[in-house]
This record gives structure tokens, sequence and C-alpha cells, in this order.
């Protein structure tokens, strides 16, 4: 690996990473588990004057359960996710899809959120479980609901003087399943096509609350709000999801590359759609 | 598996699973490959590569890369070529760019290369180079290149007025005619075996130091043929030869992509020359996918003529390849497509005629024999491909289709009507074998219930036959260098060896394997003989380690030069035993007089004597050198049988079976052949899966790292059934064949016919590699409507 020079600090505590941010230039990035920078720095894709390493900062990392949400802290990585018992649905579905095990061991749940990349996994299981993204600024902290936080490919909507502490996923009080079902080319790969599933169930059966987004398919992890509206209100079943499944796939913008063509990945869409929301139910069901 | 052995396990010779020797220091990061390699003084090189595909260079400005701190040379073409080196041959007879001067010809292509006292500034002064360029069209297909109205890519060749590498015929057309005339059938097939790259792990790199006094040049780089590299070094650089010692250090895999030269091998050397001190240059990950030998890019039509019983008549093959900016398939010098002409594969008929057009293109230029002796893989996939094609066209299982055109173990030694002369075999019973195995009869009724409940199970067959071991010295030489191999065997006092080899490994075990068969024929223990490779300087002289020629070419003469020692030991040991020495005979290590197995004395004994106690008139010494010149190419074959279900809404596919009967001959080390068979069936599936490089309309390579760049994991991979049957090579001095290549080159097809054979009764007969969910299932969307 030989990047571009850059200089170097290892911050101890959230105010002296914030302390850094300010002082650094517009080029200035935070480390985490550096596993979409470093490989970007190597390629000169990415340029950064300063990195802020917050690995040594305590009490950043944890995955708990705490007033009634999934605490993940930014310096979590997948691996911790993905062997937490205190992770859950789409959640706990999702983290042992998350590249391969070199990755999870390394990279964080948080840096994957904040970076904000249409084909990562974890904005999508974001938008379909409702979780908000905790920031720390100089002013103090705000917690952004998922869908405004991601505002663009690669784009998010910190302001430049603040970072991510920790991610919130709410916890459903009742009858709940969740579900992540990715294609990919191999282990490692990003998505071609995958699809968040989450649903919560009434006491009468009826789907009282329901996310459903996708990966890879569109400029963004694309939450697919008229499904979620079809979906609430009614008995969870093979008919409903296929016609969820048919509302997923005419959302999806997907395009043609390597990975094959937009028509082939929306009828994967389509498929798994279908499958994501009979997983969610299904462990709605048992649990 | 249990192998038939001569010599107990402590001697461990031909049949013994002896673990690698090499292994304990590469698993534990003590190898010592080319970028561990430094040397005081040391400078680093950085390339500069063109980010477009085709475009004149209108100028180099050089004036920021310079002014970096601790840059102190950046080298153009026209640098080079004010020493004559802007141009180099390729192995097949074209000239290649080192630094470009006129055009760029490809992404990624060598523009400069930048010298500097560390590795980070090297690349800092890369970036600042600032090159003009005249973006041109971009040809990226062959068809489009052979278009008369194209734009010439090769216009600095004299007389090149459009963009034909190379033409190439083979075969008998007129009794091919005649054959297809005579035919009730005519099936075809169009395919693409599209480009793969070999993808070593390791980059390919050099360390070259020229000592300015002594005009010594010790270059140690990522070479698969060393001592083939340093006779053209001394050519194209005009260095003395006995000046020029390469050394090819441990190496993190070859596959064919450590055969060529490549022009940062001789910037870095030329810079080493000027400059007075040693230069390293080490590829990027990006650079090697990108500009360095790739492997196949066939665009195939085959015809098979059949009667209505199944009896193959001819086969007519057309083939357009995609040679890239130069042509520079690494390849004896009498073919022009390789050993493609194997073609006929496994099949008893009479005719066959080839075609061959190679066009160059604005892609990057190779035609290595990726994992495969030359060119075969694509031969082997076309002629699998085409049977089962004509097996469903007729009716006829394909099994019982290719039984019924098999040769038959009587008919060899076979000479193909494409002139290869197979030595042996015995394919129905591998065949039947392999069926056996896997319970083929009753998969066929499996496959029938689940399409019935609107399941998707393929079975697919391969049977090829690989022609290795190049080559007999009459017929197989690269740049004029026939292509024979040698070992050096040294018996030292205590009895302990040392054999020097003309071949080198990039991982197959020759450190292992090469040291049974001396064990064999001499009874020293495999682990008293130190296997040496890879030093020009410290070895004799051979053609290098690919095409799996070792064991066929290397390996014979490492029998052979062992078989002399123990002629020898004999002669010795009758002295010492005071007997005659045609009653010595000799077995796993001890020489003893015929009828009294007690008056014996051991080869260590003899070995002593050989320095300290010898017969009247005997030379001291227990070493000598053989070079081998093969008598015949060897052919080993094999029966590949896959068997996958298809996700019919997705056309996801997955391996459920695959079962692999390999018959190499003889087997030296059984544990290290499974381990090669391993590796050719994840290779194999790879390209048949995932794994192609590909380039947009504008000539940009996709595949130029690991993320586009598909290299399958143990995750992925299918569990592999390994099967063997036994057929000696007739003329290799242990019965050995090749094998290192067999799987890559049998097993694609067998994957591609197994998912093609799942929807075969929907009509479909063809899926090209990679075979990726998108066109399976857009084969079967496109069969139901």
């Amino acid at each position: 690996m030989l990047p571009s020079r850059f200089d170097y600090v290892a911050a101890h505590s959230i105010e002296e990473a914030l302390a850094a941010k300010a002082q650094g230039d517009e080029d200035t990035r935070f480390l985490a588990g550096g596993q979409s920078l470093l490989p970007m720095m190597k390629l000169r894709l990415a340029v950064p004057s300063k990195l802020i390493d917050i690995n040594r900062i305590d009490g950043l990392g944890g995955v708990e359960r705490r007033n009634g949400h999934l605490r993940i802290g930014a310096a979590a990585r997948h691996a911790d996710v993905a062997a937490s018992d205190a992770a859950f649905g789409a959640v706990a579905a999702a983290a042992p899809w998350i590249s391969d095990p070199l990755v999870r061991n390394l990279g964080t749940l948080c840096g994957s959120v904040a970076h904000c990349d249409p084909e990562g996994d974890w904005n999508s299981v974001l938008l379909a479980t409702g979780a908000d993204v905790v920031a720390r600024g100089p002013g103090g902290e705000r917690s952004i609901p998922i869908a405004e936080f991601v505002q663009d490919m690669f784009a998010n909507s910190l302001a430049s003087d603040e970072m991510v502490t920790e991610v919130r996923v709410p916890v459903p009080s009742g009858r709940s399943g969740g579900s992540y079902v990715k294609l990919e080319r191999k282990i490692g790969d990003y998505a071609t096509v995958a699809v968040a599933g989450h649903l919560e169930l009434g006491d009468d059966g009826r789907i009282a609350a329901a996310g459903l987004a996708l990966t890879s398919v569109a400029p963004i992890n694309l939450k697919v709000a008229e499904a979620e509206a079809l979906l609430v209100g009614n008995q969870p079943g093979p008919e409903l999801f296929a016609e969820a499944a048919e509302l997923a796939a005419a959302a999806a913008d997907p395009r043609d590359d390597v990975r094959g063509t937009a028509r082939w990945k929306r009828q994967v869409v389509r498929t798994f759609t279908g499958r994501a929301l009979a997983a969610a139910a299904d462990q709605a069901l048992k649990g | 598996m249990t192998a038939h052995t001569t010599t107990p396990p402590e001697i461990g010779g031909i049949g013994h699973s002896l673990k690698r020797v090499e292994d304990a220091r590469l698993i534990e990061g003590q190898g010592n490959f080319l970028d561990d390699i430094s040397l005081p003084g040391m400078l680093y090189m950085a390339l500069v590569r063109s980010p477009v595909a085709h475009a004149r260079i209108n100028g180099i400005d050089i004036e920021a890369a310079m002014a970096v701190d601790g840059v102190l040379a950046v080298v153009t073409g026209e640098l080079m070529a004010a020493h004559n080196l802007a141009w180099m041959p390729t192995l097949s007879g074209d000239t290649q760019a080192v630094l470009a001067t006129d055009k760029v010809r490809y992404q990624g292509q060598e523009v400069a290369a930048v010298i500097a006292t560390d590795p980070y500034i090297a690349a800092d002064g890369a970036e600042l180079v600032d090159v003009d360029y005249d973006v041109l069209p971009a040809v990226v297909t062959p068809q489009q290149s052979l278009d008369p109205d194209t734009v010439v890519i090769r216009d600095e060749k004299e007389g090149q007025t459009d963009n034909l590498a190379y033409e190439w015929e083979c075969g008998d057309d007129a009794a091919t005619a005649e054959a297809f005339a005579r035919a009730d059938r005519v099936v075809s097939i169009q395919t693409h075996y599209p480009r793969s790259h070999p993808a070593p792990l390791e980059t390919c790199g050099i360390v070259a130091d020229v000592n300015p006094v002594t005009g010594q040049a010790t270059i140690y780089m990522t070479s698969q043929a060393p001592h083939a590299h340093r006779t053209l070094f001394a050519m194209v650089a005009g260095l003395p030869e006995q000046n020029i010692r390469i050394i090819s250090p441990d190496i993190g895999g070859g596959f064919g992509n450590k055969v060529p030269i490549y022009p940062g091998y001789v910037v870095a050397t030329a810079a080493s020359l000027v400059i007075g001190k040693p230069v390293k240059w080490v590829e990027t990950r990006t650079g090697n996918l990108i500009s360095t030998g790739f492997g196949r890019d066939y665009h195939m039509s085959g015809e098979l003529a059949l009667t209505d019983e199944g009896r193959i008549l001819g086969l007519r093959v057309d083939v357009l390849s995609d040679q890239g900016a130069f042509y520079s398939d690494a390849q004896p010098s009498r073919y022009r497509a390789g050993l493609f002409h194997v073609v006929t594969g496994s099949y008893d008929f009479p005719a066959a005629h080839i075609t061959c057009r190679g066009a160059f293109t604005n892609k990057a230029p190779g035609g290595v024999a990726y994992r495969c002796s030359f060119r075969i893989t694509e031969a082997s996939y076309l002629i699998e491909r085409l049977v089962q094609t004509a097996a469903y066209e007729l009716g006829i299982d394909p099994a019982d289709l290719r039984f019924r055109n098999f040769i038959q173990p009587e008919q060899f030694p076979y000479e193909t009507p494409t002139g290869f002369v197979y030595d042996s075999g015995d394919y129905p019973t591998a065949l039947r074998k392999a069926l056996d195995a896997v319970g083929y009869e009753q998969l066929r009724e499996e496959q029938a219930e689940a399409r019935a409940q609107g399941r998707l199970i393929g079975i697919g067959i391969a049977h090829f036959t690989e022609a290795v071991g190049a080559g007999p010295a009459h017929t197989y030489d690269i740049a004029g260098l026939k292509m024979i191999d040698s070992a050096e065997l040294r018996v030292h006092p205590t009895g302990k060896a040392i054999l020097k080899l003309g071949v080198k490994t990039q991982g197959q075990g020759h450190e292992t394997t090469f040291a049974q068969i001396v064990a064999e024929q001499l009874g020293i223990p495999a682990y008293d003989i130190k296997v040496e490779h890879g030093d020009t300087d410290h070895t004799p002289y051979g053609l290098g380690t690919y095409a799996s020629r070792s064991t066929p070419v290397g390996g014979a003469a490492t029998a052979v030069v062992a078989r002399k020692l123990a002629d020898k030991a004999r002669h010795i040991a009758a002295h010492l035993l005071e007997a005659a020495v045609e009653d010595i005979e000799m077995a796993a290590g001890k020489l003893h007089v015929k009828g009294s197995p007690d008056q014996a004395v051991t080869i260590q004994d003899v070995a002593l004597a050989a320095y300290t106690n010898l017969p009247e008139g005997m030379e001291y010494g227990l070493e000598d050198v053989t070079y081998y010149n093969p008598p015949n190419l060897t052919f080993p074959y094999g029966s590949y049988i896959v068997v996958v279900e298809v996700d019919p809404d997705t056309g996801v596919w997955k391996v459920e079976r695959m079962v692999a009967l390999d018959d190499c001959g003889v087997r030296i080390n059984p544990m290290i052949v499974e381990g090669q068979i391993h590796g050719g069936l994840t290779e194999g599936f790879a390209m048949s899966s995932m794994q192609w490089i590909t380039f947009d309309e504008d000539g940009n390579c996709i595949g130029s790292n690991f993320m586009d760049y598909l290299v399958p994991t143990a995750w992925e991979t299918p569990r592999f059934e390994l099967l063997e049957t036994v057929v000696p090579s007739p003329h290799h001095p242990i019965g050995a064949k090749g094998v290192g290549e067999s799987a890559t080159v049998g097993s694609p097809a067998a994957y591609v016919n197994a998912v093609v054979d799942a929807l075969a009764h929907l009509g479909v007969r063809n899926i090209d590699m990679p075979v990726l969910p998108d066109r399976v299932w857009e084969a079967i969307d496109s069969a139901a409507s």
C-alpha cells in the first residue's frame, strides 16, 4: 500500500477527536475500521490530509440494549454485531453477510453507515428498522433518523465538525421479525441485490409496522415506502408479499453492469422481497 | 487412495504422500519472495501507465515529477529509444513497446518510469508525470478490429495495413469437407471463452543489480523460466550471458503469468545499468491485472459432422482470438494458436480442419497459457461443449455419445487427425468409473422427477485429453530454444544429495516431488535430498515450469540422471563387495549380491566410497547431469462430472456434486497431485462461474482489482470428490504425465455442461462463461417466452 502522505492523530476522547477535526482542513477524516477508507487511500482515490484514529477512545465500542433500543457504538466491529446476543431481526440477519471475516473483524457498522455507499448493507437494514444515527459535535449530541442521515451516494447529513458516536435501532415491544436476503458473487463482494425486511405484528396477527429497503439497486439504499404502506394493517401471507414484491421491483432502479442486467436485478428484487418478508413473518410468528 | 510403492516410507520414493518440505518456510512466513529482497543502496521504481486505451502521445512533461525530493530519474520511451530499448520482441515473434513512444495501445500500458529513493516517493513522482494524450477511438472487439474501416492499431509496424495479428490453419480441409458431405447431422456451437487472468497472489517484480565495475547483472525476478529469460536478456539487451545471473526466488504463484518478459523488468534493468545501483520494481495489483499476460479470449465456432447413430465423422473449427495490442502468446514457435489443435479431444474420427485468426485490439497483450498447455483449455472446452450439444440434438445420452466415439485402449498410440500421437489411455474405464461414483443413471431419474416438480437439476460431463510436457526438440522450441530440460545430481560423501533443476517451482512442490524421484532410483531418503532451482548460476539449463512440463521433462531428466548414478553405485558396490557388477542388485537403498542379501552395502556406504575407495581407474565422485529430450508429449486425461441445481427464479446455480477422475499416469506424490487437482478444479469453477476480464466500450478494463476480478474462496468453492485410474505413459522413464493443469483444462466444460443440462429440456444449448446468474435467468426467461 503506497498512499499519499498524510498526518495521523490518535484521539483518546471524543472531545479530543472533535478538536482535531475542527483544527483540520476539509480533507481530515476519521479512521475507525478503515475497511473502505484504506483501500481508497491505497488506490489514491482518497487523499486525506489527516486521519483521526478513534479506535483508542474508551466507551465507543459495544453492542447492547439500552433504553428500548439496540445501541451499536462507533467502534463496534461488524463481528461484534454478528456475535452479539443483543442484536435481533434484520440486524442479526445482516451481520454475517457483511463482506468477509477479515473485514468484519476490523470494519465498523457506524463507519459503513456514515460512508453511505449504496452497495453497503447496513443502511438498508437501518432504513427497514427505523434506526437513528447519533452524532456529536461542538454543540453537543443530536439524533438523526436514518432516512435523513442518508443524503446521497457517499453523502451523509453530518456537519463537517461532527462525528458519529453510535447507531440506535428501536427494539419492538411486540412480536417482530427481520431478515436480510443478499445475493453476492462471492464472499467479500458487495451485494448484487439485497433486501432488508422488518415486520411487527399486532395482537390481531395483522402487520402493525413494516420496513423494507433495498441494497445496490438505486443511487442510495432504497426504502420502499409504498410496499411498507401496503403491508401495514394486513395479514401476512404469500399473496400480500407477492404484491409487495411487485412494488419493490417497480421501485428499484438498477443498472446494467458486470453483475448482471437491470431486468434480471429487478427480478431478483422481486424474488428476494418475497423471501425476505416470508422470513421476517416466520420469525415474528415463531418469536 | 493407496498408491503403489516400492520403497519404505522412511525412504519416501514414488507413491508416498510425503509432506512438502517447502511448506515449513512458506507457512511460517519465512519464504523469501521478490519483495523480501533488499540490497544496500537499492532504489525503487514506479510505472506511469496509460489511463486510456488508445491515444497518440503528444508529449510527456516530467518536470513536476523530477522536482519531488527523492526522485532521481524519470525514464520515458524517448530515453529507452536512445538505448535501442523502446521496443522488445515478444515470444510470438511480434514486437512490444517497453515504454510507449508514439501511441498507447491499451489502458495500463507502460508510458514512463520514476526511479526514487523510496517506494512512496516513486509513487508520488509517478502521479506527477504529465502525459499529453490525443485520444483515439478504442477497438475493443476482434470483430470490430477486423472490419476494414477500423483504425489500424499497429501503425508503427512495417507492412501492417490492418489489425490481423496472425492466421493459422491445421488439419485436412478436403477430408473434412468430405466428412461433412456424408454426415446425417451437423451440430454447431458458437461460444466465447472469455478473457481471464492468472492473477497470482504475488504480482510480478524485479530487483536488478548491475555492478557498474564488473558488469555483472544479478537479476532477482519473478520468473517461471529463469534460464530462458537469461538468454533472452542477453539477446535483447546485448549483455554478455556469462555476466547475467537470474535468481527466481520463492514465487507466490505463476500460472503462466510469469513466463513473459514484461516492460517493467527491462526498464528496471536498464535503470540499474545506467545509474549503477540496484533498482526494485514490484507491480501493483492493478498493474498486474490490467497489463500482464491474460489467458483465453477465444471466439470459437465449432461444427461436428455425425451419423444418426452418433458416430462423429469430422470436426470443423474456426477461431477468432483477441490478442490485445501486441501478439505475445507464450507458445512453441511452430504454432500460432498454441496446441489448440488438440481440439479433437478424446474421440476417434478421421477428419478435422481448424482455422484461426488473431486480431489486434486496444487491450492488454498476453495470451499466456493460464494454467494450461498453450490454448488447450479453449480446445478442451469447445469439443466437450460440442459433444454435449450433439447429444441433445441426436437424442442420445451425453455419456453414451462419448462411449460411442472414444478412442479405444487398444488404439494407443493413437494419431489424431491434427497430428498428435496420444501415448496411452483407457477412456471408457475412466468415464464408467466416474459415472458409477456419481450414480449417473439414478441421477438422471432424479433429474426427471425434479423437472416434473419445477426444479432444475443438471448433470454435466467433460472427458478431456491434454497434450502436455513440451517437448520433443524436433517440434518444440520457444524463441528458437529447444524445449528440453535438465537435472544435475550430486551425492555427497555422507550419502546426502543435492539435485539441481532447470525447471522452477511456483508452488507445485518440486522440492519434494523431485527428491522422491531420486529416492525411488537411489534409495536415498527423499528428505536427505536438497532440491535447488531458480538460480541460473547454480542450476543446469532448462526452459522452465509451465504447460505441465516439469514432471514430463524435468522429472524424466531427474530419473535418468539418478539411474546414471545408480549404475555407478552398482560398480562401486561390486568393488566393495568383491562381486561382479552384473550380480549387484539394488533396492530401497541397499546394494547386495544376487542371492546373498546379507552381502550388502548401503547407498550411503557407496557414497562415501565414491570419494574414498574406488575401483582402479574409476573417476572420483558421485554426480552427473542429464539433458532430457522427450520422445513425445504426455497425454493425461480425465472424466469430470458436475451436478448442479439452478434456482429458476434467480438463475443462481449451486454445485451439488463434483466428481473428478484424473489419469496422469504414475503419481509421484499422491497428496501433491490431489492438491494440484483441487486448485485446478477451483480455477475451473472460477472461470465458469464468476471470473472474467471485460472492458467497456472505451477500452477501460473492468477487472482491475480483486473487487472486480473475482477469485473464489473456500466458501463458494464446491466440495470435490477425487478418483483416479493409472495408465502409465509408455515413454516416460517413470510412467508419469503432467497434472498441474488438468483440472483447469477439463473442468470448465463440466460446470457449464451441467448448467446447460439443467435447462436443456427448455431448448437452451449454450450459455457463455462466466455462467452468471443473470445469463442463466435470461436463458430460462427467453426459452419460456
